[in-house]
Order: structure tokens, then C-alpha cells, then sequence
């Protein structure tokens, strides 16, 4: 099998099991993990779309999220928690989300990319200060907690049976929960589905024209500045959809879950570790990275007790040390994959024909 | 009417002036050679036409229309087609892909491409490879191949045989003719051998200055101008 082919297949299974999730691994932070995964990965996506497909690099993706979160959690939290205000609340969210892209797109796409970089760092803090500040908008440093629509509340019984109890399938309660994950996923894939047709479409070679050689793309016809804030508000417009989608199934938005630059980090690196300019190496980077935040800890104490008799060891595998063995594996990670998981291994198929 | 005119172009890149003064026509049909030896201003005069550099003062007129200081991708959407010194191909991209990009519809006129792999057999044996993976020949008819998927009034070609064996030499001329049967051509060359061959009108351009202009019958007869205008390096 070729890189390309193995990378393809690895994440069409975690696709499989995220599809399966709820069945295949049944408790709560399972599939808060599962949730997360999905999300991250079309917010790691969009990103890949700049930094991988075209050579920007913005400290603002996390900004755009927030405003797709806060758009939604603002309309659920102060108008009501039906449809009509969801669907306004992401609507509101994606238009600012796009119309501050264009802007920044237009007015500094043209100057050198580390400038860029720093504008972009500087409308994300602008963002979280306002955030945080106007506390009666957005709930300030405490965030909101609102409710969504009834569909998704976990005591909704989507299929009852004769008793009026909740059908349960392979022992999987049908309720608002297991909707709620299900919006998450079909929202996630449909988004990733259509990130994947845009690369290979001629919109996206002409990308990678760009990325190659901007000289020579606009040499043969294309305004490099009008592709490059294209590009930079289609994935504002899929990053504040990720950010909707993401406060409905928190039911809560605040700037530690929708702003913070924790969050802009973990982009980076999940593109890092995929592989830049894949996409399929977003879905590999965020699934990795998302499991290793919720599961190291875990695994760690596990082998902590394995080796308690070992002089030493237990203590390095402590639980509470978990950060630095993460540290460790992408230390491990840039040496032995320096193009990222999936650029590295779909570069080997290149290189043999 | 002549396709594309300079009128007085001064190009300055920095705080170097590298264009003094550089006024030639350029008649529509045929092979225009822009000769001179390396540093004399040649690839920063086709640059000027593009838009990669703006000269100041100074005017490029081509058909009728001004075209200096607009976007480069304007000029070439107006039908100019640029196949640089280094070939400028997308290495990352296939053949075909280069080649989409060429089109500004996404598809390919079927007889033109027909035409092009006549010219360039390579091309369609390589069609679905990598652009890195051809050699430096292949690369090279791949640029001019761009050049002419789509109908060009003007393609500008920068030192194509420079680097290339002698028998793709002989073939990239043979290519120009053909091509220059429906467009013209504006070539820059240090190759007289080459550019006498294919060339109808001609200029010599020598430290950012045109030194001399005329026909190429006319300055290959005339030994005596050859010597002065181009001395011993060429």
C-alpha cells in the first residue's frame, strides 16, 4: 500500500469510529472526546487550508471560532432556545466571521507574511479583551451556560417504546445527547467532505500554484492578494461553523472554550503533527492530539502501577507528569516526522513513483 | 501596427538603475529577438512587460492600450504569456495540473492540446507526473507549452536554450517557428546562432540601452555591425 493510500485509509477509519462512537465506547467522556474530535478536526482543517494550501500563516483562526461560538450562544442565551435563534445566532457569527476576514484580508494580505502573523495576533487579543470585557453581552471571564434546542437536551426520549421508556439500541439510550453528537459529526464531516473537494478542485491547484511560486501565479493570469482573502474567508466562514457547532453541544461558551490562544496552540500543533498542506493530515493531527490530552494521564497511571516495584520509574511515569511526556512525544514526532504524520508518509509514495 | 511598443523605459530595481532608456516595437507575427550579453538588461526588460518591475518614467503600449504599472495578472489575462529564464513550472504539481492552470477556463481547447503534444511528445507521455521529476528539457517545453494552451496575442521567452543539449535546442527552435506561424514571439537570446534562425526583426540592447535595431537579414549580413554591438561574447 502507498503512503498516500495508508494515510487515506487511516482516516477514513477514524471517520468509522467516529460514526460508530457512541456505540463502540459507551460513557461520558468518551464522547466528549469523540465530540471534540470531530470539531477539531474541521477547525485543523481550515487552518491547513492557510498555512498548509496557501502560505498564511494567521494567529486569528481561533478568533474566528469564538465568533461563530459567541455568535450562537449570544442569540441562545439572550433571545431563547429555539431553532430560529440558533440559526441566527450562527448566521450573525458567520458573517462577522467573514466580513472581518475580507477586511484583514484586503488590507494586509499584501504586506510580508510575518507582518500579517502579528496582525493577525493582534485583532485575536483584541477579540478576547472585548470578550472578556463586555461582560454583559458575553458573560466576561465566566462565559455563558444556556440552553439549546430541545432536540438536544439529554432527558429528550427520541424513540420511546410501549412504556413510554426510551429505546435503548445495543444499550445506547436513544436520547437528545446522542442527537446532539450526531449534529456534531454530520455538521464535522459534511464540512471536511467539502474542504477535501475544494483542494481538488482547479480552485485548489491553483492554490498550490501560489504556495509554490506567487510570482509566477500571477505571471500567468491570477491576482494572487483576490485567491489569498478568498481562501482566508472560507476558512473563517468553516472556522465560526466549527465554533456553532461547538457551543451547541457544550451548552457552554466562554473564552477558555471559544478565544483562548490554548486553543490557537493546539491548532498548531495538530497541523504540525498531521502535516501541513494534506488536510487529510488535520483529521491524523487532531485525533492524536485530542486523545493524548484526555488519555495520557490515564495510560500514564497505568503504567505507573505496572512498574511500581521499579526504583524510579514509577515516579517519571507519574500521572501529574503527564505534560512533559507529551512534550516528549512531539519532540519525537518533528525528528522522525519533519513534514508532519501524513505529509511525511504521502511524500514516501512520491519519491518511489 | 506595430503589437507592442516601449517607448523611453527606465527600470530601476533598488538603487540600481538597470534600464536607461529602452524604446523597440515590436511588429505583430513573427520572431522579435532581443539580443545583449548577460547583465545587459534583457530579463529586466521582459519583467518591465509583465509588471514585475515598473519602470518609471516610461510607457508599454500593446495593442493600442497602456499597459504600464498594471497588475501583472491583468497584463497577462490581455494575452501576454511569460515563460521566464527558469522556467517557472510548479514542481509539486503535475504536468496536467501546470497545464490546467494555463487555461483560465479549466479546460482544454482539444485541438490546441492536440497541438501541443505534437510539438512535445514528452508531455503526454509525463502528463500525469510530478513537474519535478521532468528534466531540465521537458521542464522547459512544459513553460512554453503553457504559453500556448490558450490563445496569446504575445508570448515573451526568456533565454530557452540556456542549460539544453543541442538537439532540444534544435527541437524548442523548430517549435518556435511553428508557434510564431499564429503568434508572435518576443525572444530574448545570447545564442545568435540560435536567435538567427529564428528571428525577422531584432535589437540589441546593451547596458540598459537599445544600441541598435533593424532586421535580422540585415545584421547577420553585416559582420562588421555584429562585431561592434556585440562584441566578443556573443
Amino acid at each position: 500500500m502507498t503512503g498516500s493510500k495508508f494515510i487515506k485509509t487511516v482516516v477514513l477509519l477514524i471517520w468509522a469510529a467516529l460514526l460508530f462512537a457512541p456505540f463502540l465506547f459507551q460513557d461520558v467522556r468518551s464522547i466528549e472526546v469523540a465530540a471534540r474530535i470531530c470539531i477539531f478536526i474541521v477547525l485543523v482543517a481550515s487552518y491547513d487550508l492557510l498555512i498548509g494550501y496557501t502560505g498564511i500563516v494567521s494567529f486569528a483562526h481561533v478568533m474566528f471560532f469564538g465568533m461563530g461560538a459567541y455568535g450562537t450562544a449570544i442569540a441562545l442565551d439572550h433571545i431563547g432556545n429555539g431553532w430560529g435563534p440558533l440559526a441566527l445566532g450562527t448566521l450573525c457569527g458567520l458573517v462577522v466571521a467573514v466580513a472581518l476576514a475580507a477586511l484583514i484580508g484586503l488590507l494586509s494580505l499584501r504586506v510580508k507574511a510575518i507582518f500579517f502573523a502579528m496582525i493577525t495576533l493582534a485583532a485575536a487579543s483584541v477579540m478576547l479583551v472585548l470578550a472578556v470585557q463586555l461582560s454583559g453581552f458575553t458573560g466576561g471571564e465566566d462565559g455563558m451556560t444556556y440552553r439549546t434546542p430541545d432536540l438536544f437536551k439529554t432527558a429528550t426520549k427520541l424513540w420511546t417504546d410501549a412504556d413510554g421508556k426510551v429505546v435503548r439500541i445495543a444499550d445506547v439510550k436513544l436520547n437528545g445527547k446522542l442527537a446532539a453528537y450526531y449534529m456534531v459529526f454530520a455538521v464535522s464531516a459534511v464540512l471536511f467532505w467539502l474542504m477535501l473537494r475544494m483542494v481538488a478542485s482547479p480552485v485548489g491547484t491553483v492554490l498550490q500554484a501560489i504556495r509554490e511560486n506567487e510570482a509566477r501565479a500571477e505571471g500567468i493570469g491570477y491576482r494572487v492578494v483576490a485567491y489569498r482573502t478568498a481562501v482566508f474567508c472560507i476558512a473563517a466562514a468553516v472556522a465560526s461553523l466549527a465554533g456553532s457547532v461547538y457551543a451547541v453541544w457544550l451548552k457552554y461558551t466562554g473564552p477558555e472554550t471559544a478565544l483562548s490562544f490554548d486553543i490557537m496552540i493546539d491548532i498548531l500543533l495538530m497541523v504540525v503533527i498531521g502535516g501541513m498542506g494534506t488536510l487529510w493530515g488535520a483529521a491524523i493531527g487532531a485525533t492524536l492530539l485530542v486523545l493524548a490530552q484526555y488519555y495520557l494521564r490515564d495510560l500514564m497511571g497505568v503504567a505507573a502501577e505496572a512498574v511500581s516495584g521499579v526504583p524510579l520509574l514509577p515516579d517519571l511515569l507519574n500521572p501529574d507528569r503527564w505534560l512533559l511526556w507529551l512534550g516528549i512525544c512531539f519532540i519525537l514526532l518533528v525528528y522522525f516526522f519533519p513534514r508532519g504524520i501524513a505529509g511525511t508518509a504521502m511524500a514516501r509514495r512520491s519519491v518511489k513513483g | 501596427m506595430s503589437l507592442l511598443t516601449l517607448d523611453h523605459l527606465k527600470t530601476s530595481i533598488g538603487q540600481y538603475h538597470v534600464l536607461h532608456d529602452v524604446s523597440f516595437s515590436v511588429p505583430e507575427g513573427g520572431v522579435f529577438v532581443l539580443l545583449g550579453r548577460n547583465g545587459a538588461g534583457k530579463t529586466t526588460t521582459l519583467r518591465s512587460i509583465m509588471g514585475l518591475w515598473q519602470p518609471s518614467p516610461g510607457s508599454i503600449t500593446f495593442r493600442g492600450d497602456d499597459i504600464t504599472g498594471l497588475h501583472t495578472s491583468d497584463i497577462a489575462r490581455r494575452g501576454i504569456a511569460y515563460v521566464p529564464e527558469n522556467m517557472g513550472v510548479f514542481g509539486g504539481l503535475t504536468v496536467a495540473e501546470n497545464m490546467v492552470l494555463a487555461t483560465h477556463t479549466g479546460r482544454f481547447d482539444r485541438a490546441r492540446l492536440k497541438r501541443v503534444y505534437e510539438l512535445f511528445p514528452a508531455l503526454e507521455r509525463f502528463w500525469d507526473k510530478p513537474a519535478w521529476s521532468l528534466s531540465g528539457g521537458q521542464k522547459q517545453m512544459l513553460s512554453v507549452a503553457r504559453a500556448i494552451i490558450e490563445e496569446r496575442a504575445l508570448i515573451l521567452i526568456d533565454e530557452p536554450t540556456k542549460g539544453l543539449a543541442p538537439s532540444i535546442v534544435e527541437a524548442m527552435g523548430d517549435a518556435f517557428v511553428e508557434i510564431s506561424d499564429s503568434t508572435t514571439i518576443l525572444l530574448v537570446e545570447q545564442n545568435f546562432q540560435f536567435a538567427k534562425r529564428l528571428g525577422r526583426d531584432m535589437a540589441v540592447i546593451d547596458d540598459g540601452r537599445i544600441v541598435h535595431s533593424g532586421t535580422m537579414a540585415d545584421f547577420a549580413a553585416n559582420q562588421a555591425l555584429q562585431d561592434q554591438v556585440l562584441g566578443l561574447s556573443v
